[in-house]
């Protein structure tokens, strides 16, 4: 490798004039906004102004409890299903290999319009095929839009659907790259399946485990397009609101500005946090 | 040796009917929406349990055309993402270029920032940019404002840098030996030897691109500047609207990218289990 300072930043020049303007700048200018006052002309600072309102705002606080509620039951079952898939398609005794990956890998090329549209159609009251579904098995209706918990339930099942395929192609690479010659050892001292996959498979896994987990945190922690379409604006009455929501709502419906960025950062600082304690649980034991 | 293949049978059979229902379940939804998009509406909000597709299809379009320019928006969306992978599998692989051949004062911090970025939320940078981008620049409703903010992203660049560096040293320095310069080093030896990884990340930023929703919809809110996934947007939830055309929008934003899956599947995963773009 050559020690080339011109060369080097002769490349990187386009992509770091673009990482300034578009990222580090607005993220000094989204710290320093959420300290003004931006529904007066011209803005005024007013460093409480923004903070003081978000911790008493019930609200923001409704935001936070649907958004965490979500993370918290969402994102392991959703790494677990992946998990699942993962070592499903990667037996040596599946057959039509190709069908079934189309099948749970599908959903990541899917716009989040598109099948937001489908989910919302599928579930919707009466004539909903899912409810349909249910009631032609003797099962009782399941009114998805009109109450909270079925209605958080149902962007869960959303999420999910979109995304476990997703963690299960990064799960699957990991497990294709663990050497072949460790489970035949394991084999060999006839040790069974599930032992090898909780003593071989999952410890050697835990960095990939980790990165989908940080992924689909930062993902759900910004959650919007969702409780937006298939649930209308965070109905009912808020009880799908997540705090990607308000932040749309506060900045680019009502134009607050500054409110909006205390809440960008709230949110910032919450995906650091749990992505830092996160790391620190798997961290390798010295 | 019986009692072993009986055994494996047995396993075999487990895990084919744990697994079918499942990928029946996954499938469905995507099903859905291709039955949705060939029923007449009265067909879709009927008691009856419709599973199969029946002729709808065109009508429908019709019906989806009438309640927004959809054709239109798909021009903007196809030249838009065009535009966006092109722009953006330029500047990642300058970038992972340097960073992966090169030795070069502050390289460690411009790592370090990027691998940063990979853990903060978009949310942040959401504000001002639209501030920027829409208030200073007066770029509100164009196709620049489209292209060029999402143009960072930081798994890609770190998806180039392994690739790049996993190629043998001895190939770059015959050439500079010759005394090739480093430009035309990159542009004639490393990318064309890129090719595989390269048809990773466009496929995952085309992508990336054409399903893009929050930064369109902020952006480009004019009736004739929005792209697919806003115009459809737009019509869901409304009371007076054709679900049938909807489903007919959804197919044929969905439809051409599980063709594009299913032909290039082995590139698709390479670039998805790199991490290249979330």
């Amino acid at each position: 490798m050559r020690n080339r300072n011109a060369t080097a930043y002769r490349f990187l020049t386009p992509y770091l004039l673009i990482f300034a303007i578009f990222w580090v700048w607005p993220i000094i200018s989204s710290f320093l906004i959420s300290f003004q006052a931006t529904r007066t002309v011209p803005w005024r600072f007013a460093p409480g102004f923004n903070w003081g309102r978000l911790i008493g705002d019930p609200a923001f606080f409704n935001a936070l409890k649907n958004t965490l509620l979500i993370l918290v039951i969402q994102v392991p079952v959703m790494i677990a299903l992946a998990m699942v898939m993962a070592v499903l398609l990667n037996s040596p005794l599946l057959k039509a290999r190709g069908l079934y990956r189309f099948a749970f890998f599908a959903p990541v090329v899917v716009g989040e319009v598109a099948y937001s549209a489908v989910f919302r159609l599928m579930f919707s009251l009466d004539f909903g095929v899912v409810d349909k579904l249910l009631n032609s098995i003797g099962l009782p209706k399941v009114d998805w839009f009109s109450n909270v918990t079925p209605a958080m339930a149902l962007i869960m099942i959303a999420v999910t659907w979109r995304w476990a395929g997703y963690n299960a192609i990064i799960l699957l690479a990991g497990m294709q790259s663990i050497p072949e010659d460790v489970y035949e050892a394991a084999t060999l001292d006839r040790v069974s399946k599930l032992k090898q996959f909780f003593y071989i498979t999952l410890p050697l896994l835990k960095p990939v485990i980790v990165f989908c987990a940080v992924l689909s945190i930062i993902g759900t922690m910004q959650l919007f397009t969702e409780p937006f379409l298939i649930t209308e604006r965070g109905g009912p009455g808020g009880g799908t609101e997540t705090l990607g929501l308000l932040l749309y709502r506060q900045g680019f419906r009502s134009l607050n500005f500054g409110y909006a960025s205390a809440v960008a950062y709230t949110m910032a600082a919450l995906a650091i946090a749990i992505t830092l304690v996160q790391l620190w649980l798997t961290r390798e034991p010295k | 040796m019986t009692s072993l293949s009986s055994s494996r049978l047995r396993r075999s059979l487990a895990l084919h009917l744990f697994l079918t229902p499942l990928a029946l379940i996954w499938l469905f939804p995507l099903w859905m929406m291709v039955v949705f998009s060939t029923m007449p509406d009265n067909g879709i909000f009927s008691p009856g349990i419709e599973l199969l597709p029946h002729g709808n299809f065109i009508d429908n379009f019709n019906n989806l055309q009438r309640d927004t320019d959809f054709v239109g928006a798909i021009i903007i969306s196809v030249c838009v993402a065009v535009t966006y992978t092109i722009l953006s599998v330029l500047l990642t692989s300058m970038a992972g270029w340097a960073l992966a051949r090169y030795q070069f004062f502050g390289k460690s911090v411009v790592v370090a920032i990027i691998l940063g970025t990979i853990t903060l939320p978009y949310a942040v940078v959401l504000i001002p940019q639209f501030i920027m981008v829409a208030r200073d620049f007066k770029l509100a409703n164009t196709w620049v404002a489209l292209i060029v903010p999402p143009l960072f992203n930081s798994l890609g660049v770190l998806f180039m840098r392994q690739s790049f560096s996993m190629m043998p040293d001895d190939l770059f320095d015959a050439a500079r030996v010759e005394g090739v310069k480093e430009w035309r080093i990159f542009v004639f030896v490393a990318l064309p030897l890129a090719r595989p990884m390269l048809a990773a990340l466009c496929i995952i930023l085309f992508l990336a691109s054409w399903n893009n929703y929050l930064w369109p919809l902020l952006i480009n809110s004019q009736p004739g500047s929005m792209t697919a996934p806003v115009a459809l947007g737009t019509l869901i939830g409304l009371t007076k609207v054709s679900w049938g055309g909807i489903m007919a929008g959804a197919v044929m934003l969905t439809v051409p990218m599980l063709i594009v899956f299913v032909l290039l599947q082995r590139h698709f995963i390479a670039g998805i289990a790199a991490g290249a773009v979330k």
